[in-house]
């Protein structure tokens, strides 16, 4: 199949990005009208609050354990390596030898650092006790 | 620009976004009568001829449902998230050819919205701002079960992320380009990457059914422990938007993994259109066996499968591609 070439490519991008949330914040809308003329409607207190297996409800501050802010640095830490490596892996035939020893330094650095975490127990799911 | 270009994109964004919400609700049919079969259940089989019309059943009660927007949630933030999980799951369709080019009274049609040269690169981003729907969600809900579900939604996703990204890396680099449109012609001359990247190949599956949030990884929603996770607080259309997105998900990734690695549509004829939409079918059919078969896994396993596991075997699987392809 051949390329379909156009003056912008990214104008469909466009289009598809403005259609799709505004046909799905319109079915919401939709939706919240259809309920409103045809549900049954109950304002009992109870109903309305969180759902709670039986404690009484407190709203939850959004307090996350530390364990899931390091699995986020380290994704961005390899993450971004990612990045770097993109651009080098669709120009490998081009660069040839160069470019692979140059890659194979920087994989082994990001090795380094993959196993220090590693060793620093930064990959275990600790107990909180 | 012309009217007849901004008037086709339009009509074929129209018919995407048609057909795969329709294919969302088909999928939820389909995933009732596998899952049922499998476990010697009849599953659906008294709304229509063998249950069809369960889904237009389904759509009918959650768009009539009551909508309860519970006190104490952050309002407009509980109300935007759905859509964002809903439509960045269509956003992704842009980059992907879903047929050859075709031939209607004499008018040529491509059918892709965008024939942008980072394909790859787009649909990987476009999936991981997916994760918006989810956190935002989960957050905006103050529950705790939601709560504990955004956590695990935030950390499942980002791992996985750094899998897809390597796991690609190696056939880019046989390939030399982003877009699939070239997959697909490279593969008609060099034969399926699925044979020359096999390790790629799996562990780009098994990072997709993190990525779309499926069983043995659905610790997102899992059931028994979260209720429905981020999705507890949500009810009628709004919490069907949450399901589209995950449908609407998995049937692309599924396009994404017969473009990328098993061929594509090969040459461009009739036969090759509907060998993609069979790889495509198959793929599904995968989502759905593996959620009967095998139970989920814990998210300290989950951590320990993608960092400690996949990610070394992702960056092995590079360093032998380069010395390949230098020798």
């Amino acid at each position: 199949m051949e390329h379909y070439d156009v003056a912008n490519p990214y104008f469909g991008v466009f289009l598809l990005f403005v259609i799709t949330f505004g046909a799905f914040y319109a079915t919401t809308i939709l939706a919240r009208l259809a309920s409103r003329a045809l549900a049954a409607k109950d304002t009992e207190k109870i109903k309305l609050s969180i759902y709670e297996c039986g404690p009484e409800v407190t709203k939850q501050p959004n307090r996350i354990s530390t364990q899931f802010y390091l699995f986020a640095l380290l994704f961005l830490l390899f993450d971004v390596e990612i990045v770097f490596m993109f651009p080098w892996a669709i120009n490998f035939k081009l660069l040839g030898w160069f470019g692979f020893v140059e890659m194979l330094m920087f994989i082994l650095l990001l090795a380094i650092g993959f196993v220090y975490a590693w060793k620093k127990g930064a990959l275990e799911w600790h107990n909180i006790k | 620009m012309d009217t007849a270009f901004i008037i086709e994109t339009i009509v074929k964004i129209v018919v995407i976004l048609l057909i795969f919400s329709a294919l969302a609700g088909i999928g939820t049919y389909f995933e009732r009568k596998i899952l049922a079969f499998m476990q010697r259940r009849l599953g659906p089989m008294y709304v229509g001829p063998f249950g069809l019309l369960q889904v237009a059943a389904d759509g009918v009660k959650l768009f009539t449902k009551e909508d309860i927007i519970p006190t104490g949630v952050v309002a407009k933030i509980f109300k935007i998230a759905p859509v964002i999980t809903a439509a960045t799951a269509f956003m992704a369709a842009a980059a992907i050819p879903f047929l050859p080019t075709f031939t209607v009274f004499g008018y040529t049609v491509h059918p892709i919205v965008a024939d942008i040269n980072v394909g790859v690169l787009y649909v990987l981003g476009v999936m991981a701002i997916g994760l918006y729907g989810p956190l935002l969600g989960g957050l905006a809900s103050a529950n705790k079960f939601a709560l504990i579900s955004t956590a695990r939604a935030a950390s499942v996703f980002i791992s996985y992320e750094v899998i897809t990204g390597l796991s690609l890396l190696a056939p880019l680099m046989m390939v030399g380009s982003f877009s699939l449109i070239d997959f697909n012609n490279y593969q008609v001359d060099n034969g399926w990457l699925l044979f020359s990247q096999p390790l790629a190949f799996i562990l780009f599956w098994i990072a997709a059914f993190a990525e779309t949030g499926r069983t043995p990884f659905h610790l997102v929603a899992n059931d028994h422990e979260l209720i429905d996770g981020f999705g507890t607080e949500y009810s009628g259309m709004r919490w069907g938007l949450f399901f589209i997105g995950e449908y609407a998900n998995m049937f692309f990734i599924s396009f994404v993994m017969a473009l990328l690695f098993c061929g594509g549509f090969g040459d461009g004829s009739v036969a090759g259109a509907l060998a993609l939409l069979g790889k495509v079918a198959f793929f599904f059919f995968v989502f759905l066996w593996v959620r009967a078969a095998w139970p989920d896994i814990r998210p300290d396993q989950l951590m320990w499968l993608c960092w400690k596991v996949l990610m070394p075997l992702a960056v092995i699987n590079i360093v032998i591609t380069g010395f390949v392809m230098m020798f």
